[in-house]
């Protein structure tokens, strides 16, 4: 027996060491990282996954960025103007820009680019309601002629969050908005060269620095300043079980976890060689959706009669645990980001289930079941749904809560067939902060009837307060709009936030440098 | 022989046909929308009609079934939903793994549980045959992730000798890939293990009770020879029979083991095509699922031959 242990020990010493010379001199300086899913898809503009938006800010720059607080800063741009009348805007691009293949950036690249976006992105058919035309004037300045006013043209070129404004080469760009790019298109002008030849969906993506690539000169700041890339190259591994990951991460054979689940926080906060990092301080939303189209939801007293049922900690003690990682928060428009207000929330999301049954027989309630759908196979989610049926439930709803998993949910959330054929009353998801900074860009606000987000609200006032926010030019009276949207969403809610949470990454101690960020960018960080 | 041959690989077509035929309604009628997944979940109800449009979904079942058996008719098994790649390059691109998973098995498993069921077989009632039936029952029983989560924090963070997860092509460094196979095959021919190693000591032990052992050992043949030679031979038929059976259980292994040890194979890839609604390439893979159990098992019918000459095709 000790013959065969002793043998075993050689064998595995032999294999060891056979790791050990198979790795190269280079590895030092590649980050390992575990992002929250696999790269299936190569074009953020194509769909809205965060996935891809990750994806994207490696391989693409843009031409506006946002830093820590969220103010809109110029990236791919050197200076830009705006008529007196605000009707011109002028965008001129730096210097030394140029595509992974070596040609250099143009404007007629950056304007079929911010077309190609607008097609997808519903903030970018907002502005573009707005713009007359867009006009090359030379190759590195452009025009954007508008119709009217619009307040929100840096806010849309500068959109940290899905669909992001990603500038690419013309080539790419003139790709039909409802088709992929090409693998052999995917060419930016970021501060990362994705390698297709080394592209294995399932198990890895890779990207090297781009040593062309210019920073700005300012420092890293949010998503803006300069991109100093300090790894020669970053590998994104695909390990689907969360378990394992963190015995990678513990055994250092990854470098980072960038979502690793709230019930494995402890075990890794244990282990002195990993740090758990919030670098996004905004973090995401929990959200109660209504499909504003079936009865009794139809009925803005019962959604608001669920407002008032509501409160927040039960969903957030219910799904992430520890209180370092959540906030109670009434702000829809998300604590410490610029139109964070409490306007108009003083009496809903506490909690009140005799004020929200009164509120039911005034409206009439007959006792519809919601058909609630609950998620049950992503973590973050599966929680929330048993609160909220618990919560209604307390208010006097009849819940038929229906489980399944996320894909089911998302396939039967764009149905518009009554609940109980198929269909759905209500449903809870999370966004990330960055997605819903203000009314515009928060797709669940938009109100536009059968053009809405699945749920499909139905109110002009809404729109109309969205319409004046998009076209005023003030911040402060942007507030104000947003404070008078805020009272009257609040009696007319198209959906309910239910609670601001954190999802820390996991790194290794020899790795620094992630900037406090609303997306998890790989510049700027350093490997020991 | 070689009409037999003939014969059962004709008899694939009704099977695969039907499998076809199963895998394309269920898939239909399982709840899901590709198109929502691609899309996002910032995504418009119109932009996931336009997806759902591109893909072609919007098309009657039946036209959506002639286009794919036309498609695989002539060898192409279409475009996956998400990658811009052909199936039969996302399957090329898998294949490696799961077969350098399912060949290590089968070497750890034929190895372990044969020695250790004819080992059972001679020494019935003894400790031995109870540790090795005791193995078996513990090997049914517990799953496959659990052993792997097992395996993982004694082998790889305890001792560290071995890595957590990965894949590293037997092309690009042999002994990285072998410390890399280590635990996974080793999980997966745990369960492979107790069914052989049951199945084995069974067998051996109805040929241990014939006439011809009892004259062997009578013409004075040694204990080993007996075993080797008359025994264990004799009992092969039901031992391969099993192996046979047991690449089902391989393939199915394979989708837990390639999980938890992040080995990008086949499995994962079917898991990843289930979860994400991807038509065409869970289509391929399950039939190619198919074809690779129906060869199999012809290939086992086969290997009767060279073990017991009464057998002719």
């Amino acid at each position: 027996m000790f013959e065969f242990k002793k043998s075993l020990a050689t064998v595995l010493a032999v294999a060891s060491l056979g790791g050990l010379l198979g790795a190269t001199g280079a590895e030092a300086q590649t980050l390992k990282v575990v992002m929250h899913s696999d790269v299936k898809i190569l074009d953020p503009i194509w769909t809205t996954a965060y996935i891809q938006r990750n994806h994207g800010y490696m391989v693409w720059d843009t031409l506006f960025a946002v830093d820590e607080k969220f103010d809109v800063k110029p990236q791919m741009v050197d200076k830009y103007s705006v008529s007196a009348d605000n009707l011109v805007w002028t965008f001129t691009l730096r210097d030394g820009l140029e595509w992974h293949d070596g040609k250099p950036v143009t404007a007629e690249d950056c304007v079929a680019s911010i077309k190609r976006w607008a097609a997808r992105d519903s903030m970018g058919q907002k502005m573009m309601g707005s713009v007359a035309n867009l006009e090359v004037v030379d190759a590195k300045t452009f025009k954007m002629n508008m119709k009217e006013p619009y307040g929100l043209v840096l806010q849309s070129l500068g959109k940290p969050s899905s669909n992001v404004p990603f500038m690419m080469p013309k080539k790419s760009a003139e790709t039909d908005p409802m088709q992929q790019i090409k693998v052999e298109d995917v060419i930016g002008s970021g501060p990362f060269i994705f390698k297709a030849d080394e592209w294995k969906p399932g198990e890895k993506i890779v990207y090297v620095k781009n040593t062309k690539y210019k920073p700005r000169s300012e420092p890293a700041n949010g998503l803006s300043g300069g991109k100093v890339v300090k790894v020669d190259r970053v590998e994104w591994l695909a390990i689907p079980d969360v378990q394992t990951q963190v015995a990678a991460i513990q055994n250092g054979e990854i470098d980072m976890i960038e979502a690793p689940g709230h019930d494995l926080l402890p075990l890794l906060a244990k282990d002195k060689n990993i740090k758990l990092v919030n670098f996004n301080p905004t973090g995401n939303q929990y959200v109660f959706r209504f499909n504003s189209t079936a009865k009794p939801f139809d009925n803005a007293k019962v959604r608001h009669a669920v407002f008032v049922a509501f409160a927040q900690e039960d969903f957030l003690k219910a799904t992430i645990g520890d209180p370092q990682w959540y906030k109670v928060c009434k702000a829809p428009f998300v604590c410490g980001t610029p139109f964070a207000t409490d306007a108009g929330m003083a009496d809903v999301l506490n909690g009140n289930a005799a004020k929200a049954k009164q509120l039911l027989t005034e409206a009439g309630y007959d006792g519809t079941p919601i058909v609630l759908m609950q998620s049950t196979d992503l973590q973050v989610l599966t929680n929330l749904a048993p609160v909220a049926k618990a919560q209604m439930e307390r208010a006097g709803f009849k819940v038929d809560m229906v489980s399944m998993d996320w894909q089911t949910l998302v396939a039967r959330r764009v149905k518009k067939e009554p609940p109980n054929a198929g269909g759905w009353h209500a449903f809870l998801t999370s966004w990330v902060a960055a997605d819903i900074l203000n009314p515009v860009m928060a797709g669940f606000y938009n109100a536009s009837c059968e053009k809405a987000m699945f749920g499909w609200p139905c109110d002009e006032t809404i729109e109309k307060y969205r319409d004046q926010f998009a076209k005023e030019t003030d911040p402060a009276k942007q507030m104000q709009i947003v404070e008078s949207l805020q009272k009257y969403w609040v009696d007319h809610p198209t959906h309910i936030n239910v609670g601001q949470w954190y999802a820390p990454i996991a790194r290794r101690t020899n790795i620094d440098g992630n900037l406090t960020a609303p997306v998890p960018v790989f510049w700027n960080v350093t490997k020991k | 022989m070689i009409d037999f041959i003939v014969r059962r690989l004709i008899a694939i077509i009704p099977v695969l046909t039907v499998v076809a035929i199963l895998v394309f309604l269920m898939l239909r009628l399982t709840p899901g929308d590709p198109a929502a997944v691609i899309a996002g979940d910032n995504a418009t109800s119109d932009q996931i009609a336009d997806i759902r449009t591109k893909l072609g979904l919007n098309e009657p079942i039946w036209t959506q079934f002639v286009i794919w058996i036309g498609n695989m008719l002539q060898g192409n098994f279409g475009e996956s939903f998400f990658f811009k790649k052909t199936v039969a390059e996302l399957i090329a691109q898998r294949i490696e793994p799961t077969l350098a998973l399912a060949v290590c098995t089968l070497i750890f498993a034929v190895s372990i549980s044969v020695p250790i069921g004819v080992l059972a077989a001679y020494r019935q009632g003894s400790l031995v045959d109870r540790v090795v039936m005791g193995f078996s029952v513990v090997g049914f029983s517990v799953p496959g992730f659990v052993i792997g989560y097992c395996l993982i924090y004694v082998f790889a963070i305890e001792l560290g000798w071995l890595p957590v997860q990965g894949y590293i092509r037997i092309g690009v460094n042999f002994w990285g890939f072998l410390e890399r196979m280590i635990l996974p095959s080793l999980t997966l021919s745990v369960g492979f293990i107790a069914l052989i190693s049951r199945i084995t000591r069974a067998s051996v032990l109805e040929v241990l009770n014939e006439d011809y052992i009892r004259t062997a050992r009578a013409k004075g043949l040694s204990n080993r020879v007996v075993l080797m030679r008359h025994a264990l031979r004799n009992a092969a038929v039901p031992i391969l029979t099993v192996i046979g059976l047991g690449i089902a259980i391989l393939i199915g292994g394979a989708v837990v083991t390639e999980s938890v040890f992040g080995l990008p194979g086949l499995g994962r890839l079917t898991v990843e095509a289930v979860l994400s609604r991807d038509f065409p390439t869970i289509q391929a893979v399950i039939l190619m699922f198919s074809v690779v159990y129906v060869v199999v098992n012809l290939l086992i019918d086969i290997s009767y031959t060279l073990f017991d000459p009464r057998i002719r095709y």
